[in-house]
């Protein structure tokens, strides 16, 4: 079924009585040429581009619970391409392109909106970093402005710019970032998977992999066994157990990050706003929330949830950056799992297992990354070779040298 | 989370900086066969596990000790704590 306005008023004058589910619930079959185990954002993109844009056919993708129930349903929405490394910022922007055209390619409304992104910064040091950073996001065919205070005080008159501490010097802004509906974006990759013969089983666990002579044969399930060609892991914060059943021990730690909402606000936030200083992050949804969050909790976790103290401290942040929501209440707070790299940039490669892929290590930016992530996997399972942004990726650059780390805070994954 | 201290009884966890898995504690010998290799492991690779954890986590806005921690990844519930001077000093004299 095609969406359009046309349908729309057409079921609205007939009751609605012709609205479908938009994917099938198939029991798994024997044997697949590719499984994807995961079927969160990056899963459900992969075997859509796998599907769509590499033609191959008898593709699932398994899922332990229902689809997109991890960390697409968790974030904050928020898309952009602000990298500095050269390993990183062609990846993103090549995301950002696919963001744009989203809605067209898979014909569901994500709601991507093109809001803006400012970080904001505070000392001259901090301005040339962001000057520097920008140029970089220039160079890599994205757009990127240095905002100074006066521009910033008409865009957003509500920030305490003149903080004793962290006085508002301006912001870098990034005009074609934004937000999306992270739930609508699930959907639509697996609607449109779905559409061409994807199977996508829900409730069905990974077990176990079944590998013979260094060579993956297929997956147990907790529906049964089913054998594959090619296996592609895109499953997050459970990388390390997955992989553990491969016997391979991951460059990665899982870490609880949490998310806040605030009760709906009329109209206040034009764009997304980062006070990097603050540990402070904020957007509003279209329901008038404001959406926000702050740092990891720091330590390992797979609990889906937090601590008190992290709340305090995000909270803290977003009342030192704009002393207007004080009065506003905290609707919900919610924690996911987060797959912390030791560099803090993820991994899309082959394993040393033959026909096992892997997908991991997004810490807390796998959202924006959805659409090329899911592309770039499936370009390597369908061709065996890496997409031309994302070959720095490689699960090995650890061991050569060759990290990609944004922050510079080494192999230290609670402060990445 | 509060961190049940050897010396100084139960402390908040905000009172801590955390490091990561208690393995860090055995540092490889950089003069050994296979070097490369164990620094590798060392620093980048990580067990993970989701249930008991054993952990460095640092005293840092306290006495300044360095306490191995086990704690439960997928609860947050904190099982024991020690300090990791004595489980180091344990571990030399049972390699001597």
């Amino acid at each position: 079924m095609r969406y359009s306005a046309l349908r729309v008023l057409k079921e609205a004058l007939t009751g609605h009585q012709g609205w479908r589910p938009l994917w099938r619930d198939p029991d798994p079959r024997p044997s697949y040429d590719y499984i994807i185990v995961g079927g969160g954002g990056h899963g459900l993109a992969t075997a859509y581009y796998l599907a769509k844009t590499f033609r191959q056919a008898r593709i699932a993708v398994v899922e332990k619970g229902w689809l997109g129930s991890g960390n697409i349903g968790r974030n904050t929405t928020i898309i952009r391409s602000n990298y500095l490394l050269p390993g990183n910022e062609p990846f993103y922007e090549f995301s950002m392109k696919l963001w744009e055209n989203l809605e067209q390619e898979f014909n569901f409304n994500a709601m991507v909106s093109q809001r803006g992104i400012v970080n904001l910064f505070h000392t001259d040091a901090q301005r040339d970093a962001y000057r520097r950073r920008g140029n970089a996001m220039l160079l890599a065919g994205a757009d990127a402005e240095l905002v100074e205070a006066g521009q910033l005080r008409e865009m957003m008159p509500f920030l305490n710019f003149d903080n004793a501490r962290f006085p508002i010097k301006g912001g870098l802004l990034q005009r074609r970032a934004g937000t999306a509906r992270h739930d609508g974006v699930a959907w639509g990759y697996a609607r449109g998977a779905d559409a061409r013969g994807v199977d996508l089983i829900q409730n069905c666990e990974v077990t176990g992999l079944h590998m013979e002579n260094g060579r993956i044969l297929g997956v147990e399930t907790s529906r049964g066994y089913i054998a594959a060609k090619k296996v592609g892991v895109a499953v997050a914060g459970s990388t390390s157990l997955l992989m553990q059943l491969a016997g391979l021990r991951m460059p990665i730690e899982s870490h609880v990050l949490q998310a806040f909402v605030s009760e709906g606000l009329k109209p206040t936030i034009p764009g997304v706003i980062t006070f990097g200083a603050g540990h402070f992050y904020v957007s509003q949804s279209d329901k008038g929330g404001l959406v926000f969050g702050g740092d990891i909790d720091g330590y390992n976790s797979y609990a889906q949830r937090g601590n008190l103290p992290v709340i305090e401290d995000v909270v803290e942040g977003g009342m030192a950056l704009m002393p207007m929501i004080g009065r506003a209440r905290l609707l919900r707070t919610w924690g996911g799992i987060m797959d912390m790299s030791m560099d803090g940039s993820p991994i899309i490669d082959r394993t040393p297992i033959d026909g096992l892929y892997l997908n991991a290590g997004w810490c807390y930016g796998g959202f924006k990354a959805t659409p090329a992530s899911g592309y770039a996997f499936a370009h390597l399972l369908a061709t065996d070779r890496p997409h031309e942004t994302a070959k720095a990726y490689r699960l090995d650059r650890f061991e050569r040298g060759y990290v990609i780390d944004e922050k510079g805070a080494g192999a230290q994954p609670n402060l990445h | 989370m509060l961190i049940p201290h050897p010396l100084l009884g139960l402390r908040d966890a905000q009172e801590f900086t955390y490091l990561g898995d208690a393995v860090l504690l055995n540092r490889p010998d950089g003069l050994a066969e296979g070097a490369p290799e164990a620094f590798n492991e060392y620093i980048y690779l990580r067990g993970n596990p989701a249930g008991v954890h054993r952990e460095l986590w640092f005293h840092e806005q306290g006495d300044r000790s360095w306490l191995i921690v086990t704690r439960n990844t997928l609860t947050h519930e904190i099982l024991h704590a020690e300090l990791a001077r004595d489980v180091a000093l344990k571990a030399k004299a049972g390699a001597v």
